[in-house]
C-alpha cells in the first residue's frame, strides 16, 4: 500500500493492522533512501470510557475502569482505587497495601512475560532472518504461537496468575482492589500456597529465560557485564536475545527523546519499590503533576484551543475533524513528550545497568527489552518478600464513607508505564474522569508545536528494505514499547 | 478424542473490535491442558489471531481476502469486542487499521462466509461495558443490542451452519467456555437446542454462580456481609447477583481456585445482557421495605420473605460473627462422635 508522496523521492506506507500489540494500531510512514523520514501513529479504535464513567456513582469506577483494558485491568483498577481513596481521604491497611502490590505486580510480571515471548520475539523467527546464525534456535523457540519458549511462557504465565485466582478472585477484571485495601484476606495456608506458586515461576524463569538466578539478573550493573553475559554467560533466552541485539544493532535502533517519567511503583510503608520521578538530560528530578497537560491539536477531539490539565480536560470526539489523525491525545509534561515504561521506571529508580545503557547509547529497543527483563527479576524477588509480609488476622480493608464533592488523582504504574486517573466528584456523582495511559504518552500524536510523540520520534531513521510492506525494523521498534492501544484512547 | 493428523482442521479467524482484549487474555490462561494443546487435540487451527499470529499488516489483510474469496474455508468467525456503529452509522469509531474500512463492515462480510459465528465475551454478544452510560460509540453486539435482538448482523442472521450467533458471554469470558464451545462446534456437537434464551451455550449457562459459592451457608441463614472484605453473604447489602447470574464460576473456578465471590466481592452478573447498567451502584443492593429488589431466580417473593425472616431468626452465632469479619473468628465446633 505504498504510493508516491508529496515531496520528491518520498514514498508513503500505511502499516496495519498491527498484531501482537494489545489493541489496534496503524502507522503511516514517509520513506526516503530506504529509511523512515517521518512517522504518524494512529489509534483507530475509540470507545469513550471517560464519557461512560460520567454521571455514575464514583464506586462504579472500580467496575468500569478496569474494563478499559484486558491486559492491564488490574493497573486500571489500582488507579481508580487510588483516586477514590484520595477523594475519601482513606489510607489502605498495611495488609491491603501489600496484597495490592502483589496483585499489581503479578499482572505486570505476567505482562512482561507475555510481551517478550508472545509479542516481541516471534518477529526474529520470520523467514527474512533465515540466514542469520542465530535463526534456527530462535525459530525453534519463538516461532509465533508454536515455538517451545512461547508455549512454555504461556504455561508459566498461567501458573503465575494463580496468585490472582487466590488473592483477587480472577483475572482480568477483578473487584478485589478497594480504596481501603483488598476484599480477600489471606491466611497462613494461602501464604504457603502463594510462595509455592511464585517458586514455580522463579524456577521456570531461571531455567528457560535467564539460565541463572534472578538475583544475578537484578544485580547487573554495566554494559561490560552485559557483553560478558552475551559472550560467555549462562544459556537462556536472555542470552539469545543479546546475541540477536548485537547482530542487528538493536542498541542503536528506536531512540526517542531519552526523557523518562515514572509515578513510582508498589508503595511501601515509607517508600515505593521503584522510585517516583523523571529522568532527563539534566539527571533525575521530581514529577510535577500540575505541569501535565493534554494537547488535542492532532487528536480527533474537540477543545483544541489550548492544552488541558486532566482535572479540566474533556473527551469529546470530533468525527468531522480532518486535521486530527488519531483518537489519542498528546500528553505533555512541561510542554514536552516523555517516555514511560519499564525503562523509565528503572532509569528513575537508578538501576545501574539500565542507566549505563541509556547514558552511553541512548534509549533503544535493546534498553527497553533489557529493562523489562531486569525488572521482571527484581519484581519477582520483591513479591516473594511481600508474601511473607502478609499478616493473617490483621485488617485487610479500611472503611470510609464517600463525600459528595472532591477530586483526586490516582497514579500508578502499569507494565507499560505511568497510568493516571483524574477524578472529580460533584453531588455524589462522577463529574469528570480523565485518564492518561502509558501508551497515550508513548504513542501520542504531534502536539500544537508539531512535536512528534516518543514512538513517532523513535521510528525516524528506521531502515526499510526494498519491497517491505510492513517493515520489520518498524515492528521491532513499535513492539519494544509494549504498546497497549485499547488503553491509549480508552 | 485425539484427531488423526490428516483430518481437515477446523479453521478459526479471530477479529477484535470495541472491547478490551480481556477475553483473549483470559483464554491464554487455559490450563490442564494449555491452550495450544487443547486446540490441537481438537484439530482447531487459528487462521489468524491478533495476539498470536506472525502475520501483520498487509499479510493479515491478504489472509482476510482469501477467506472472503473462498480460498480459505472459515469454520468459525470469532469476534471479541462490541460492534461500533457510530458516529452516525459510519462505523468510523473503529477502522480496521491499514484498510480504511470500518471493522463492523469487515465483520459483516466475514460473517456471510462463515460456517459459524461466535461472539466471544459480553461486548461482542450484547454490547457490554462498551455500550454503557451515554454509549458514545453506539456500540452493540453481533446479534443483540442489549436485551433486544438485532445488533450488527440483524435478528434474522444465520451462519452457513444454520445457527444464530453463539454468545459466549462473560466479562471476561472463562477460557474453557471459549475452548469448549469451539471444540463442540468442531465435533458437530453444538446445536440450536444447546443455546439458552440469550444464545449462551447451556453447558455453562444452565448453572448459577450461586452453585458452589462457599458463602452459601451464610446465604442460607441470611448472615450478611456489611462491608467490603467481610465473609458473609453479599446478596443483602453488597449487590451480589450470584443467585440470578447464569454461569458456573463457582464450580468451574478461575485461575486455579478463584471466582468473584471467592475473591470477596459481588457477582455483577457479567454474562447477562445489560449487566453494565444495573440502575444502581454495582456494590449496593437496592431494597424495598428491607428486602432486595432482585430475588433469586425462580423464587416467589412471599416465600423468600418468609424464609429469610425465619433464617435470620435461626442464624447460628458462629455465622453471625464470621459474616462481618474478614477472617473466621469462630470455627465450626468439633463434636466427639464417640460419645454419642
Amino acid at each position: 500500500m505504498s504510493d508516491p508522496g508529496a515531496s520528491e523521492g518520498t514514498t508513503r506506507l500505511v502499516v496495519g493492522p498491527f498484531n501482537r500489540v494489545e489493541g489496534d494500531l496503524e502507522v503511516r510512514l514517509e520513506l526516503a533512501q530506504g529509511r523512515v523520514e517521518a512517522a504518524f501513529v494512529s489509534s483507530p479504535l475509540f470507545r469513550g470510557f471517560e464519557r461512560i464513567l460520567e454521571g455514575r456513582d464514583p464506586r462504579d469506577a472500580l467496575v468500569i475502569a478496569p474494563r478499559i483494558c484486558g491486559i492491564c485491568s488490574v493497573s486500571q483498577s489500582h488507579a481508580a482505587a487510588l483516586a477514590l481513596a484520595g477523594v475519601q481521604g482513606l489510607v489502605p491497611t498495611d495488609n491491603g497495601r501489600v496484597a495490592t502490590n502483589l496483585i499489581v505486580a503479578t499482572e505486570n510480571v505476567a505482562d512482561h512475560l507475555t510481551h517478550f515471548h508472545v509479542f516481541f520475539m516471534p518477529d526474529f523467527a520470520r523467514a527474512l532472518y533465515a540466514e542469520r546464525p542465530w535463526f534456527p534456535r530462535v525459530e525453534a523457540r519463538f516461532k509465533a504461537a508454536q515455538g517451545s519458549a512461547v508455549r512454555k511462557a504461556l504455561e508459566t504465565r498461567t501458573t503465575l496468575l494463580h496468585v490472582l485466582g487466590l488473592l483477587a478472585g480472577r483475572w482480568p477484571h477483578t473487584l478485589a482492589i478497594q480504596p481501603g485495601g483488598v476484599t480477600r484476606g489471606a491466611d497462613a495456608r494461602d501464604k504457603v500456597r502463594l510462595a509455592a506458586t511464585l517458586g514455580a515461576v522463579r524456577r521456570a524463569l531461571e531455567e528457560g529465560l535467564f539460565g541463572a538466578k534472578l538475583e544475578r539478573v537484578a544485580e547487573l550493573s554495566t554494559r561490560e557485564e552485559l557483553d560478558r553475559w552475551r559472550a560467555a554467560g549462562p544459556e537462556g533466552d536472555f542470552r539469545l536475545f543479546l546475541d540477536i541485539a548485537a547482530d542487528l544493532d538493536l542498541g542503536r535502533m528506536g531512540r526517542a527523546y531519552d526523557r523518562y517519567l515514572s509515578y513510582g511503583a508498589y508503595p511501601g510503608a515509607e517508600m515505593p519499590l521503584y522510585a517516583r520521578g523523571i529522568f532527563t538530560a539534566a539527571g533525575p528530578g521530581e514529577v510535577d503533576t500540575a505541569a501535565i497537560a493534554e494537547d488535542h491539536t492532532h487528536a480527533r477531539m474537540e477543545h483544541r484551543s489550548r492544552p488541558h490539565h486532566p482535572f479540566d480536560g474533556s473527551t469529546l470526539p470530533d468525527a468531522e475533524d480532518e486535521t486530527g489523525y488519531s483518537w489519542c491525545k498528546a500528553p505533555r509534561l512541561n510542554g514536552l513528550p516523555f517516555e514511560t515504561g519499564a525503562v523509565a521506571r528503572q532509569m528513575v529508580d537508578g538501576q545501574p545497568l539500565i542507566r549505563d545503557l541509556v547514558l552511553r547509547e541512548g534509549g533503544s529497543v535493546l534498553a527497553r527489552v533489557v529493562a523489562r527483563l531486569v525488572e521482571t527479576a527484581r519484581t519477582l524477588i520483591a513479591m516473594e518478600r511481600w508474601v511473607h509480609e502478609l499478616t493473617p488476622g490483621a485488617p485487610w480493608c479500611a472503611q470510609g464513607s464517600f463525600p459528595n464533592h472532591g477530586r483526586a488523582a490516582g497514579l500508578t504504574e502499569a507494565a507499560r508505564g505511568a497510568l493516571g486517573h483524574w477524578l472529580r466528584v460533584e453531588n455524589g456523582r462522577i463529574a469528570g474522569y480523565q485518564i492518561i495511559a502509558p501508551t497515550t504518552w508513548n504513542f501520542s500524536p504531534r502536539d500544537g508545536a508539531g512535536m512528534p510523540g516518543p514512538l513517532e520520534a523513535a521510528l525516524v531513521g528506521a531502515p526499510v528494505r526494498q519491497g517491505e510492506t510492513t517493515p520489520v525494523a518498524v515492528q521491532h521498534i513499535v513492539r519494544s514499547f509494549d504498546p497497549c492501544m485499547v488503553c491509549t484512547v480508552h | 478424542m485425539p484427531v488423526p493428523p490428516e483430518a481437515t482442521p477446523f479453521n478459526v479467524l479471530w477479529i477484535q473490535s470495541g472491547g478490551c482484549g480481556g477475553c483473549t487474555m483470559s483464554m491464554l490462561c487455559a490450563e490442564a491442558p494449555d491452550l495450544a494443546t487443547t486446540l490441537e487435540s481438537a484439530n482447531i487451527r487459528f487462521l489468524w489471531h491478533p495476539t498470536l499470529s506472525e502475520e501483520t499488516g498487509a499479510e493479515a489483510v491478504a489472509l482476510f481476502e482469501q477467506v472472503l474469496d473462498g480460498t480459505l474455508r472459515l469454520d468459525a468467525l470469532c469476534v471479541e469486542g462490541a460492534m461500533l456503529r457510530g458516529p452516525k452509522d459510519t462505523g468510523r469509531f473503529h477502522i480496521l487499521a491499514g484498510t480504511g474500512v470500518p471493522t463492523i463492515d469487515w465483520v459483516r462480510r466475514l460473517a456471510a462466509v462463515a460456517e459459524n459465528v461466535v461472539a466471544v465475551g459480553t461486548c461482542a454478544a450484547y454490547g457490554g461495558v462498551t455500550a454503557a452510560g451515554a454509549n458514545p460509540t453506539d456500540a452493540c453486539g453481533l446479534q443483540y443490542d442489549g436485551r433486544r435482538e438485532g445488533g450488527a448482523l440483524g435478528a434474522a442472521f444465520r451462519s452457513r451452519s444454520g445457527l444464530p450467533v453463539i454468545n459466549v458471554a462473560g466479562c471476561p469470558t472463562h477460557p474453557n467456555w471459549v475452548t469448549e464451545t469451539l471444540m463442540l462446534l468442531a465435533a458437530g456437537l453444538l446445536g440450536a437446542d444447546d443455546l439458552d434464551v440469550y444464545r449462551r451455550p447451556r453447558f455453562y449457562a444452565d448453572h448459577l454462580v450461586h452453585h458452589g459459592c462457599p458463602r452459601n451457608e451464610y446465604y442460607e441463614y441470611k448472615a450478611s456481609a456489611e462491608k467490603m472484605s467481610d465473609l458473609g453473604c453479599m446478596m443483602e447489602h453488597l449487590g451480589c447477583l450470584g443467585t440470578q447470574a447464569h454461569a458456573d464460576c463457582n464450580t468451574r473456578l478461575w485461575n486455579g481456585e478463584g471466582s468473584c465471590t471467592r475473591g470477596g466481592y459481588a457477582c455483577i452478573n457479567c454474562t447477562a445482557p445489560e449487566f453494565e447498567e444495573p440502575g444502581h451502584a454495582f456494590v449496593e443492593t437496592p431494597k424495598i421495605a428491607g428486602f432486595p429488589v432482585g430475588l433469586p431466580t425462580d423464587m416467589p417473593k412471599a416465600w423468600f420473605v418468609a424464609l429469610s425472616s425465619l433464617a435470620k431468626a435461626a442464624t447460628p452465632e458462629r455465622l453471625r460473627l464470621n459474616a462481618t469479619s474478614d477472617h473466621v473468628v469462630r470455627p465450626p465446633a468439633v463434636r466427639d462422635i464417640k460419645r454419642r
